[in-house]
Formats: structure tokens, C-alpha cells, sequence
């Protein structure tokens, strides 16, 4: 294979000719840098110079290209004199090209391997690092906050309403879809068990109080947190690609005030209406079920939800859900704003935001509960 | 991508090689251009050129399948793009390299990523020739030793250039560059000009340019087209430098003097 490529020819005057053969393509067969060196090495001492003939070269592309860099660097290192006139004159050009730009010294990365305990380290202080990211993007927004409502935030109102429009009405069919169903299984499941006691009146009270208290607010906020929050990390994170969000900062707009009240704002005032449509619908599923399967009147269904229901019960389920619209805008948010500038940053953001507001919902949810628990409320 | 033509480049430049016939460009009922007739010989530095808006990039869209022109054809040596079978014309694009106007390098990938892939699609090459290959390609255009940067990491002139090593990834035999020199400095676009021409001579690859740099234009254009925005269609067509002394179009004189000459 390798004599099809190239031969080479030791002169009487010391130097050596190079002869390149046939096809020389990116999906062509030539002769090997290794077995080339190996040839060309037999000859006891380096020659003078080397020369090149490409009469018998039929076609040439990259792969020739990359022969003649390395042969250039080759020669350079073992002092060798090339004569490249031989060549075709568009290689020629093309290796003068590729060796013209010297490579800027320490632009080429190294990779290291770090110790166990310098990763313990970095990984510790990146959790300082986003821990203190968090406390300081809330108080930022407090700030915010403080100044919408002094008059002092630049805010466009056309925004706020576009947010109010997106996370309110537009988040209405899946949310009633989802709290319905969601509703009619719990009914269901409780129906099962309370029909062996003949106590199936109860599935009101079940129905009513678990979609009431605890599962109108929790599946709200996780849909609006799939639905909602991760679009705001989406939005945020590819403005900060396109510089955006810089253009904003050097026209001394703050983003906080720009992007974020507006979004988080709408998204507060919107959470708590959506978790009594879901909490409705959630007792309509559950009245379903109850009414169809287990044959409880109409009217004695709704007699025993409403004697269930204290107005305290819808108020814990509404103060946790405020919580959770905080949680979950502001996640989208500043995993946007965190956001690297690139499409892989942008993905990261929105699935951190995701993660980081289903967490904290999950955990503010279960700390509530027990507050709520001990304060008999 | 086996080149046999480049040894015999000189014999074959003068040959017909992209030709547009009778073509309508538009966007649903919004018409860009019409009438389009010209003709990109091999090795040309075509020049795509017009006032802002006037429909370069689309253009540009039509000429490397990204869009199906509204009427008229493209014929590729001969054949007629959009009449060949998918496949036929997959693999007749990935003939052509194309420098979008804004860089367009996949940002989540590095330097060396974005140029690797389409080798590592459509080549068989081993990791490691790959790597060469993508060394080589970026030291073409000065960018040696940055094959582990993302884009973001690097200037604005230095992503027009990586764009330009990823267009020329798998030895392309028509380049199209949009737009090449904005946003550089005089120097850099000077300097990617001379590249365009050097990658002209010594690839034999044919260059379609869309620019309105007249500076660039009459460095490096051998022919062009000219394409108006309020007639919506082609006014002029040829050599730059000998449209300049010749043409009677006030519009293109106007343009082609910077607005010194021109409308009475
Ligand atoms: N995707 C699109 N949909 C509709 N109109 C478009 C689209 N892209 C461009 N246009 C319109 O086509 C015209 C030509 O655009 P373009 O080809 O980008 O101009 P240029 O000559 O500056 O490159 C412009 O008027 C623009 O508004
Ligand atoms: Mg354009």
C-alpha cells in the first residue's frame, strides 16, 4: 500500500526526492506517518535537503495537507532543508497558510487531574458559593420589591400583563384538568376503604380537606413550576446568550426590576386564584366519584365537604401556595440569570430551575405541615 | 470527499458551474426578487451584492437548498437542485461550506467539537486523523492552539474565522460566505480577504460572497450580481471592477461610488 503512495529516492548528492503518487483523499488509503518515518529513516545519515516530485499525483486534498505539516515539522525539528517547488501550487499555498500564524503561546488548554481533597474543597465552596448566590438574589428582589412600590422600578406594564395573561388564564385548562382527575382517584381510593366501615360520607371529608390543605397548593405550584418557572429560566437564560440582559445592565436597567419583578410578580398574584380553581375542581373530581360510584346524594355530598372545610383550612392552603409561587418564580429566574451562554447552559438552567423549585416546594411543603400540625391549625 | 478536479484546476475554471434560471424568491406571499438570471463559472469569486434588505441572504438560502425558490430553478453542473431525490441532493450539499452571517457555530460545542462533526458524519476517518484534520483546519485560518474554546470564549472575528474552518471541514467545492468581513476590523477583513482569494487558488473551490464592502469587492470579486430592492429584481451583472466604468445604472453607480455618483 505505502509503495502506491510515495516512493523515496536517496540522491547522489545527499538529499532526497519524494515522489507523490496516485490519490492522496481523506477516504483514501495512503501510506502511514509511522511507516513513512520508518522509510525515510533507513538511510544512516539525515540528508541535505529534501525535494519533492508530484508529476504521478492524480488527485490531493486535506489528507496531503496534513502529510506536509507534519513532515514540516518533522524536518524543522531534525534540521532538514524542505524545497517544496515540487508541489502543486495549491498545496503549496494551503501549507503556507496553515504554518503561516505561529500558535499564540498558552492559548492550548491542559486538563488536570485534581486530588480527592481539592474536589471536596471546590465542591464545598461552590455550595457556599450558591448558597450565598441565594441569599443575595432575594434580597435583591426585596429591594425590587421596595421600589415597585415606592414608584421607583422601570417596569414595562405591557410585560406584567403578557406574564398575568400567561400564568393565570392560560395555566387554567391543565391545572383544572390534572386537580380533577387527581381528585376523583383520591375519591376513589378513600372509597375503597371507607365502604368496608360503611362510613363512604367520609370521602367528603377526605376529598375535601387533603385537596384543601395540602394537594390543591402542592400540584398547582409543581405544574406552574414545569409550565411557568422553567420557561422564565428558558427566556432569561437565552437572553443572557445574546447579551441582553448586558444590554439592559449598561443602559443602567436592572434586570431585577425589568425582567424579574414583573415575571415573579405575576406569577404571586396568579398561584393562589389557580390553587382555588384547582382546590374546586379537586372536590368536584372527588364529588364525582362519589356521587356516580357510591351513590351518595348530590346535596349530602356538598352538606358534609362543606362542614368538612373551615375557612382556616382554605387559608393554610393559600399561604402555602403563595409561598410556592416566591419559590418558584424566583428559581426560574435566577437559574436564568445564572445561566452560561451557550444552548447546553440554557437547557441546564431550565432544568435546574425545575429541580431547585420542586425541591423547595417539596421541603416548605412538609415543614408547614408539621408548623401547622403543632399550631393546631 | 475525493477532489479530483484540483489538479486540473486550471483547465476547468470557465465551466458553468451554478446556474440560476427565471428564479422568484419569496416568503409566502411576500416577494423578495425576480428574474433572477445569472451565472457562477468554477473557480469565480461571485459577488452577491445590494442594499440592505434587498434579499442577498435569501439568496444565498436559495443557492445552498435551505429554501425551494418560489419559481425558476438552480442548476448544479448541469442538473436542476431542486429536482434531484433527497439523497442526490444531501450529498450535493454537503459539497458546498457555508459561512452564515452570524457565525452560527454550535455554541455548546468546542471549536474543535464544531469542526469534527462533520467529519465524524461523514467520513470514516479514526479519532485521531480527525483531530489532526481539525488542527490543520484551524491553523488555515490563524486559530492554532484554540480547538478547546467555546465560541463565547473567543472575539467576534475570531468565530467568523472558526466558522470559516468548519465550512471548510470536509474540502468543500463551493463556499458560500454571508456577509464575511462585518463587524471586523479593516485589517481582519483585509486579511480574510486575501484568505478567500488564497482558498480560492489553492483549493480551486468556487466562492460566492454576499457583501456589500466595496473595498471587498473589488478585491476580490470576479463577477457578481446585483440585486435591487425597489425594482426587486437583478440590474446588473459581471466584473466589479468593470462595472464600475462601464454601467449607465444610476443605482449601482451610486452604489458602487458610495452615493457620489449616481441620481442626478
Ligand atoms: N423568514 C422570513 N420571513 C419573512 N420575510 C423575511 C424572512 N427573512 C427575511 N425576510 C425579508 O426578506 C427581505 C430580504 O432579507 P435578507 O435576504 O435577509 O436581506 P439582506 O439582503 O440584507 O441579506 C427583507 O425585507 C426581510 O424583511
Ligand atoms: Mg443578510
Amino acid at each position: 500500500m505505502q509503495s502506491k503512495s510515495l516512493t523515496i529516492s536517496y540522491l547522489t548528492d545527499n538529499s532526497v526526492e519524494i515522489s507523490l503518487l496516485g490519490d492522496w483523499c481523506l477516504t483514501c488509503e495512503v501510506v502511514t506517518w509511522q511507516s513513512f518515518q520508518v522509510q525515510f529513516e533507513q538511510y544512516p545519515e539525515p540528508p541535505e535537503k529534501i525535494d519533492f516530485v508530484s508529476s504521478d499525483l492524480e488527485s490531493w486534498d486535506s489528507k496531503l495537507l496534513l502529510f506536509l505539516v507534519k513532515l514540516d515539522a518533522y524536518a524543522q525539528s531534525r534540521h532538514i532543508p524542505v524545497n517544496w517547488d515540487g508541489l502543486p501550487d495549491g498545496a503549496k499555498g494551503l501549507l503556507r497558510l496553515a504554518t503561516e500564524v505561529p500558535e499564540r503561546s498558552g492559548a492550548r488548554r491542559r486538563t488536570r487531574t485534581r486530588s480527592l481533597v481539592y474536589r471536596l474543597g471546590t465542591w464545598a465552596m461552590d455550595g457556599v458559593e450558591e448558597l450565598t448566590g441565594l441569599a443575595t438574589f432575594l434580597g435583591e428582589w426585596l429591594l425590587s420589591i421596595g421600589r415597585f412600590f415606592t414608584g421607583r422600578a422601570s417596569f414595562r406594564w405591557v410585560d406584567f400583563n403578557r406574564f398575568l395573561q400567561s400564568a393565570g388564564a392560560g395555566a387554567l385548562p391543565i391545572v383544572g384538568i390534572i386537580s380533577l382527575l387527581v381528585g376523583a382517584v383520591l375519591g376513589f381510593v378513600g372509597a375503597v376503604q371507607l365502604q368496608m366501615f360503611g362510613a363512604q360520607i367520609y370521602v367528603a371529608d377526605l376529598v375535601g380537606l387533603g385537596v384543601v390543605r395540602e394537594m390543591g397548593a402542592m400540584m398547582t405550584a409543581i405544574i406552574m413550576a414545569g409550565r411557568t418557572g422553567s420557561a422564565y429560566a428558558a427566556q432569561l437564560g437565552t437572553m443572557q446568550v445574546n447579551e441582553e440582559i448586558d444590554a439592559l445592565r449598561t443602559m443602567g436597567i436592572s434586570p431585577m426590576d425589568f425582567l424579574v419583578l414583573p415575571r415573579t410578580l405575576a406569577l404571586i398574584l396568579m398561584l393562589p386564584l389557580l390553587c382555588l380553581w384547582s382546590d374546586a375542581l379537586g372536590i368536584l373530581g372527588g364529588l364525582l366519584v362519589g356521587v356516580s360510584i357510591l351513590d351518595i346524594a348530590l346535596l349530602e355530598y356538598l352538606q358534609q365537604t362543606k362542614a368538612a372545610i373551615s375557612l382556616a383550612d382554605i387559608a393554610t392552603g393559600l399561604i402555602k401556595s403563595l409561598i410556592f409561587a416566591v419559590v418558584v418564580s424566583l428559581a426560574g429566574c435566577l437559574r436564568g440569570l445564572q445561566s452560561g451562554r451557550n444552548s447546553a447552559a440554557v437547557g441546564n438552567a431550565t432544568t435546574s430551575a425545575m429541580v431547585t423549585a420542586i425541591l423547595l416546594i417539596v421541603i416548605w411543603d412538609a415543614l408547614t405541615t408539621i408548623i401547622f400540625n403543632r399550631l393546631g391549625i | 470527499m475525493a477532489k479530483g478536479a484540483q489538479v486540473e484546476i486550471g483547465n476547468r475554471s470557465g465551466l458553468a458551474h451554478i446556474e440560476v434560471r427565471g428564479m422568484t424568491m419569496a416568503y409566502g406571499d411576500f416577494l423578495i426578487q425576480k428574474d433572477l438570471n445569472f451565472t457562477i463559472n468554477q473557480g469565480d469569486i461571485f459577488i452577491i451584492m445590494g442594499g440592505s434588505g434587498c434579499g442577498k441572504s435569501t439568496l444565498l438560502r436559495h443557492l445552498v437548498g435551505l429554501h425551494p425558490p418560489a419559481a425558476g430553478e438552480v442548476l448544479y453542473q448541469g442538473s436542476s437542485f431542486w429536482q434531484l431525490a433527497p439523497n442526490e441532493r444531501n450529498a450535493l450539499m454537503r459539497r458546498m461550506g457555508v459561512l452564515y452571517q452570524g457565525g452560527a457555530l454550535w455554541t455548546a460545542m468546542t471549536l474543535a467539537e464544531n469542526i469534527a462533526l462533520p467529519l465524524e458524519e461523514y467520513t470514516s476517518l479514526t479519532p485521531a486523523e480527525v483531530n489532526e484534520l481539525v488542527s490543520y483546519k484551524l491553523s488555515l485560518v490563524g486559530l492554532k492552539g484554540f480547538e478547546d474554546y467555546y465560541p463565547s470564549e473567543i472575539s467576534g472575528g475570531m468565530q467568523k474565522r472558526a466558522a470559516l474552518a468548519r465550512a471548510m471541514a470536509l474540502d468543500p467545492e463551493t463556499l458560500f460566505f454571508d456577509e464575511p468581513s462585518a463587524g471586523l476590523d479593516p485589517v481582519s477583513a483585509r486579511l480574510l480577504d486575501d484568505l478567500i482569494i488564497e482558498l480560492r487558488d489553492s483549493l480551486g473551490a468556487t466562492i460566492v460572497v454576499v457583501t456589500h464592502e466595496l473595498a471587498s469587492i473589488f478585491a476580490v470579486g470576479n463577477n457578481s450580481v446585483f440585486l435591487d430592492a425597489a425594482s426587486k429584481t437583478m440590474i446588473a451583472e459581471g466584473d466589479p471592477k468593470r462595472l464600475l466604468t462601464e454601467t449607465e445604472n444610476p443605482i449601482v453607480r451610486k452604489f458602487l461610488t458610495r452615493g457620489e455618483e449616481g441620481y442626478p
